[in-house]
């Protein structure tokens, strides 16, 4: 394999792994957004046991994201983190209340320690992800690269369009939580879950049509490669796609209700109802689209304006020496990582009566 | 302005990332120790079937899935800091050190994530065999961090299997060469035996107190658990001091041969001379450039640093300034503690088998006050033994090619200012309140019958009926107290 390959193939897997960061750390930070509006000891206990067991695993993608661009692709590294200062140290920041009240909220003593550890919890998971929301759009945005490091100044990052960007983010990620609940929960919890997922699908929807509408008056090269002939072929089934998911995750919600209405006892454990998982997997198609309409925007810049993907390439080297490990080791992070969600598969029943 | 009157972008970078570092080693030097603590935990209660160690083991499971959090939040943060704070140092080693560090994340993060959350929650679900495997899943994913995050680190000290590119950016020639660079070896068993240490002082410190406080309140009955705690903590004290020591004297021989700067600053030596003293304790003056009020043993430095009684030792004058550490009070008082704590381990643990000898060991009570008074002493032992490497390094990032001034990102001083600023004040709260956490659990004496991680959790995450038709005997073994 030539080097240009490689950098392409390493490409696509930091692209995927971010992806999994999204939707994986998404729900589980989306829980944080929702938790304001989610009412009741024994439902905000449930709702945070349902990723009790996974969230540091979710948050490993984002380490890879860091760790593996620094190997493979070091100048965009070396030049996006500086250039995303302040929102990336905020999320760092907001990570740490996130992390460590999953833990500390369950050993507290008096409510009072339990409402600081909830907020913190709550509060951790908006601002990280609103700032992760700020940096995805400061990063399209372009970044002022000169001599190979970054030339701008410390509030660079900050324009209307990446508190859009921000704020976009937030709605998606309560979607993708409001979902998981559907999926992971029943009852009273479940029923809040719906309500909440109805009016953040319609939010996410709202922002992906403005996001999407301002994209190509960013750059020249964004419009181009929308609108020109024959690239518009290629981007039109997008935005269709966008509309079908969305209707049939209303219908899944509608469907999941209907379900709940009918359902007498809890559900036998390990189980989950079809319409349950929909919305949920309606979520991630959302994504999905998302991200690939950015990644079609973006290709194949990695530091917008200018930097390419193979400009900001390791030497090939580098690349191979981690490909040939990667090639072993993700495919079996991902066995062991799907085995843990599968042991950990079911309804959360809420933690009355037990123990 | 009030912008001017800040120190530069430069120094406050540098401290941003010894804070944030320091800090983020306190918990995997302890997280290190714990998990293959848990593993050999598991493993006694599997083989002899004994409660008490089942006990013990959800005493510090507890423990550890609050210390190993807060590992993991602090250890995200350095992971961005080498590009958000050491940009250009990013921009030239990438190709070289990043791969070293996806391989980690790769091969340990991952491993670690994935299986904790059977390790702490899946005892009844799982069975039992294959939730001692998790458990030492998480305990070898440590040692594999450790690994590759040292295997960096040393890099940096001794750069080995590149080329260096027209650009400036190091390209790597020779993986083996780089991962197992010269000092990495040692450098990797002292910090790893390091981390056992810590973690033996902190469980015999936790065992210990409950000894001492037992005769007050409880009539008669012995804690049990508390004495198994105890006692293991002192074979590993026992055991590996010493060889703490062994592996820190070759580390020392090695830097003598690629750093002989940082030993120089070490022993406090000036001038170059045969047949050195060792400076038990002095005053390095950097203006003065001679090391006052020196308590000396003559010829033993040539002796330890060369195993000859006149073997010439280089002095810091030897060097030209700007290639000496910054700091060489810093260096050589970090080295001292080091190695003063690690002489108290190993009396510590020598006592300890006299006192097991004699059939004593629970009941001498200046014994046990010893140590609870050691069990924090492993925690500054590994800091200072990273503050002597590190700052010994100085002034480069990488030894010798790359200056610390010359890695630094391109970011305005206020916004290093603020950052920091923010890390103090959030590292203080969050882990201050971590920290007082762990202090309430340590107050607890180990209960029979203890719980594990959440009470009840491992049920109710399984539901109410299942898990005793998934796995029936795991349910009853996991909640022996029905
Ligand atoms: C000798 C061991 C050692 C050393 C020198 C370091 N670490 Fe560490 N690190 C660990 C041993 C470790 C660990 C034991 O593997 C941790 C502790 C808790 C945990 O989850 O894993 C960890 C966690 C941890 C995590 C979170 C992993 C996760 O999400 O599960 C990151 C990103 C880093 N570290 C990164 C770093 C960086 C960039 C370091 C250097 C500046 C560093 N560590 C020094
Ligand atoms: C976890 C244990 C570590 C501790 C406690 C530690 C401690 C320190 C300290 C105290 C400094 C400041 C020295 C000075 O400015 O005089 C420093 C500098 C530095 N260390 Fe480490 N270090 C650790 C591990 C690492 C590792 C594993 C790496 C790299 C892979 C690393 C990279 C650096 C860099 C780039 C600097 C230069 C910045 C500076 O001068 O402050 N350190 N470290
Ligand atoms: C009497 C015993 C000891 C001796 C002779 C010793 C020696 C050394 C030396 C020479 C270094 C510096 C290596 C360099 O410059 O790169 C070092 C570093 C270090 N020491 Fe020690 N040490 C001792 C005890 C301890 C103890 C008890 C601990 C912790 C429990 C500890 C933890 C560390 C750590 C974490 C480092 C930094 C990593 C490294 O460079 O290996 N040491 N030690």
């Amino acid at each position: 394999m030539d080097a240009e390959t490689v950098a392409t193939i390493w490409a696509f897997i930091i692209a995927a792994a971010v992806f999994l960061y999204v939707c994986m750390d998404g729900f589980d930070l989306g829980l944080g957004v929702l938790f304001p509006w989610i009412s009741g000891k024994d439902e905000r206990d449930t709702a945070v046991n349902t990723v009790a067991p996974v969230w540091d695993g979710n948050e490993t993608w984002l380490v890879l994201g860091g760790a593996g661009l620094y190997g493979v692709f070091p100048l965009a590294y070396a030049t996006i983190l500086p250039a995303l200062y302040m929102p990336l140290i905020l999320m760092l920041l907001a990570l740490i209340f996130r992390g460590v009240s999953f833990e500390m909220r369950f050993r507290s003593e008096t409510p009072g320690q339990l409402l600081w550890w909830d907020r913190a919890f709550s509060l951790g998971s908006i601002v990280a992800a609103f700032f992760q929301g700020i940096a995805l759009g400061a990063l399209v945005q372009g970044i002022r690269v000169e001599d190979r490091a970054y030339a701008g100044g410390w509030w660079d990052w900050l324009s209307p369009f990446s508190l859009l960007t921000g704020v976009a983010l937030l709605a998606g990620y309560g979607l993708l939580g409001a979902c998981w609940l559907v999926w992971k929960t029943e009852g009273g919890l479940q029923e809040q879950a719906r309500r909440l997922a109805r009016v953040f699908a319609l939010l996410t929807l709202g922002f992906i049509a403005v996001v999407s509408a301002i994209m190509p008056f960013l750059m020249p090269e964004f419009r181009a490669r929308w609108f020109d002939f024959p690239a518009i072929l290629a981007a039109l089934p997008v935005p269709v796609l966008v509309v079908f998911l969305a209707w049939r995750l209303f219908r899944a919600l509608d469907e999941s209700g209907r379900v709940a209405l009918a359902r007498t006892e809890p559900t036998p454990v390990g189980q989950t109802a079809w319409a349950d998982k929909l919305p949920f997997a309606c979520a991630l198609g959302l994504f999905f689209l998302s991200y690939t309409g950015l990644g079609i925007s973006m290709w194949p810049l990695i530091v917008p304006p200018e930097i390419t993907i193979w400009d900001a390439a390791a030497p090939r080297s580098s690349q191979m020496f981690v490909l040939v490990g990667a090639a072993v080791l993700i495919p079996t992070i991902l066995a062991y990582t799907g085995y843990t969600y599968w042991l950990f598969r079911g309804k959360i029943q809420p933690g009355k009566g037990y123990h | 302005m009030l912008w001017d009157a800040l120190p530069s972008a430069l120094d406050l970078a540098r401290f941003q990332f010894a804070f944030t570092v320091t800090f983020h080693f306190l918990f995997p030097a302890f997280t290190i120790g714990l998990a293959s603590y848990l593993a050999v935990l598991e493993g006694l209660w599997l083989w002899t079937g004994r409660e008490a160690y089942l006990d013990v083991f959800r005493y510090w499971l507890k423990v550890f899935a609050v210390a190993f959090a807060m590992g993991v939040v602090s250890g995200l943060v350095m992971s961005y800091q080498f590009g958000t704070n050491w940009s250009v140092f990013a921009d030239r080693t990438g190709p070289v050190l990043g791969p070293v560090m996806a391989y980690e994340v790769l091969t340990a993060f991952f491993l670690e994530a994935g299986f904790l959350g059977i390790m702490l929650f899946g005892l009844g679900r799982v069975g039992k065999w294959p939730h001692f495997a998790a458990t030492c899943l998480v305990a070898v994913g440590t040692l594999i961090s450790g690994f590759w995050i040292l295997s960096a680190n040393s890099w940096m000290h001794t750069p080995a299997g590149y080329s260096i590119a027209p650009d400036g950016r190091f390209m790597p020639e020779d993986w083996w060469a780089i991962v197992f660079n010269p000092s990495f070896p040692f450098r990797y068993l002292h910090t790893i035996t390091g981390a056992f240490l810590t973690t033996a002082m902190i469980v015999g410190a936790v065992g210990a107190w409950h000894i001492l406080r037992e005769r007050r309140d409880v009539l008669g009955r012995k804690n049990e658990r508390a004495r198994i705690m105890f006692s293991m903590a002192m074979w590993m004290a026992a055991a590996v001091a010493p060889a703490q020591a062994f592996f820190g004297d070759m580390q020392g021989l090695w830097a003598l041969e690629h750093q002989p700067q940082k030993v120089a600053a070490m022993e406090g030596h000036w001038e170059t001379q045969r047949g050195a003293p060792l400076i038990l304790f002095g005053m390095p003056d950097m203006e003065r450039e001679e090391t006052k009020l020196a308590l000396e043993i003559p010829y033993l430095g040539s002796m330890i640093l060369r195993h000859d009684w006149n073997a010439e030792i280089k002095g810091l004058k030897d060097f030209p300034p700007d290639q000496r550490p910054t700091n060489v009070p810093l260096v050589f008082w970090s080295f001292r503690i080091m190695v003063g704590i690690g002489l108290l381990m190993i009396a510590l643990g020598a006592v300890s088998l006299w006192l097991r000898w004699r059939r004593a060991l629970y009941d001498t009570p200046w014994f046990l006050r010893w140590a609870v008074a050691m069990g924090p002493s492993g925690l500054f032992a590994v800091t200072f033994g990273w503050i002597t490497t590190e700052a010994g390094r100085q002034p480069f990032t990488v030894y010798g090619l790359v200056r610390t001034a010359d890695s630094v990102s391109p970011i305005a001083a206020p916004a290093v200012a603020t950052s920091l600023a923010m890390f103090v004040v959030v590292y203080f709260v969050v882990f201050g309140a971590g920290t007082w956490y762990l202090f309430r659990l340590f107050g607890h004496p180990p209960e029979a019958h203890e719980e594990g991680p959440r009470g009840g959790e491992a049920l109710r995450t399984a539901g109410i009926t299942p898990a005793p038709a998934v796995a029936p005997d795991a349910m009853r073994d996991a909640r022996p107290a029905e």
